[in-house]
């Protein structure tokens, strides 16, 4: 007779508590990462597009654009996490499709850092 | 036989925050992986969900660590305007010059997709805790994003280690 763990513990079950949580601030979180990500691709092509653009994201001259870029996509993604968190703190949005969302939020955004990519849009 | 306090700096965002991020890493899905009803019992539940709190949010902070680290600290000395700085040595030869115009740019940007989804996964275990154990969907989605923080940080960090192997900064 094989040994399993349940037969050398208490098995889990009705035990262990689970605090009632709603789905949605997870949801929410998922979104939110996928709008970061396409965050940063969106400046990082629009940066390489436009030299103005590229200018006014030199935030710190020793970093150069990518200091803007990277605070820019992480402000996004925190100001998104803010509020669809508020929208969705108390419903049942399934995580299935809020994944589903952010994996393309986030294709999209690693593309927008693709060089190959964002490098096509470069400017003259 | 010494390093330059660049080199250091180097070592710290590489080396030292790397091995941190891969055990972190191992940890935290081992952790999530393990979180199934048929390997678990009452008391190992508390001990496991200690040990992938732990695991995830030290993935998160050292994520952010490495990125911070490197973008404000190690990549203005690789891109000083001088022609002894990594960049200008790249960009002066052109076999060498896509290590610059790809690799580093792809490693700068895409780094920091990486703390964001580990910051996600930190915040799914520490809200959801024990429903993790009983919602295997939530759980599925929280190791993808898990493994995508992982491999986009694997990315940056193997694209580093060549660049750095091409030019080193000094």
């Amino acid at each position: 007779m094989s040994i399993t763990e349940q037969e050398l513990g208490t098995p889990v079950g009705a035990e262990i508590e689970y605090p009632d949580r709603p789905e949605g601030p997870i949801s929410a979180a998922i979104i939110a990462g996928g709008i970061g990500a396409l965050a940063l691709g969106v400046v990082t092509t629009l940066a390489e597009a436009s030299t103005r653009v590229a200018d006014g994201l030199e935030w710190s001259k020793r970093v150069g654009p990518l200091s803007g870029k990277t605070i820019v996509a992480v402000i996004v993604w925190l100001l998104a996490w803010g509020v669809l968190h508020l929208v969705y703190r108390n419903r049942p949005f399934e995580t299935r499709r809020a994944l589903i969302i952010a994996l393309v939020l986030i294709a999209l955004g690693v593309l927008g850092t693709f060089p190959e990519f964002f490098q096509l849009f470069a400017a003259e | 036989m010494s390093f330059t306090y660049r080199e250091w700096w180097g070592l710290i965002h590489g080396m030292g925050l790397g091995a941190l991020f891969l055990l972190a890493f191992a940890g935290g899905i081992a952790g999530l992986y393990s979180l199934r009803p048929a390997l678990l019992t009452r008391v190992g539940v508390a001990e496991r969900m200690r040990r992938l709190k732990i695991g995830v949010v030290a993935m998160a902070v050292v994520a952010w660590l490495t990125v911070v680290s490197g973008t404000w600290i190690v990549y203005p000395w690789y891109r000083e305007d001088t022609p002894s700085s990594a960049k200008s040595k790249l960009l002066a030869d052109p076999s060498t010059a896509d290590w610059h115009d790809f690799a580093m740019e792809w490693k700068e940007h895409i780094a920091w997709i990486s703390p964001i989804l580990a910051t996600i996964v930190a915040f799914i275990v520490l809200y959801y805790g024990t429903n993790l154990i009983r919602h295997d969907r939530v759980r599925k989605t929280a190791m993808l994003l898990f493994v995508l923080a992982f491999v986009f940080a694997g990315i940056a960090g193997a694209l580093g280690a060549f660049i750095t192997k091409v030019a080193p900064a000094k």
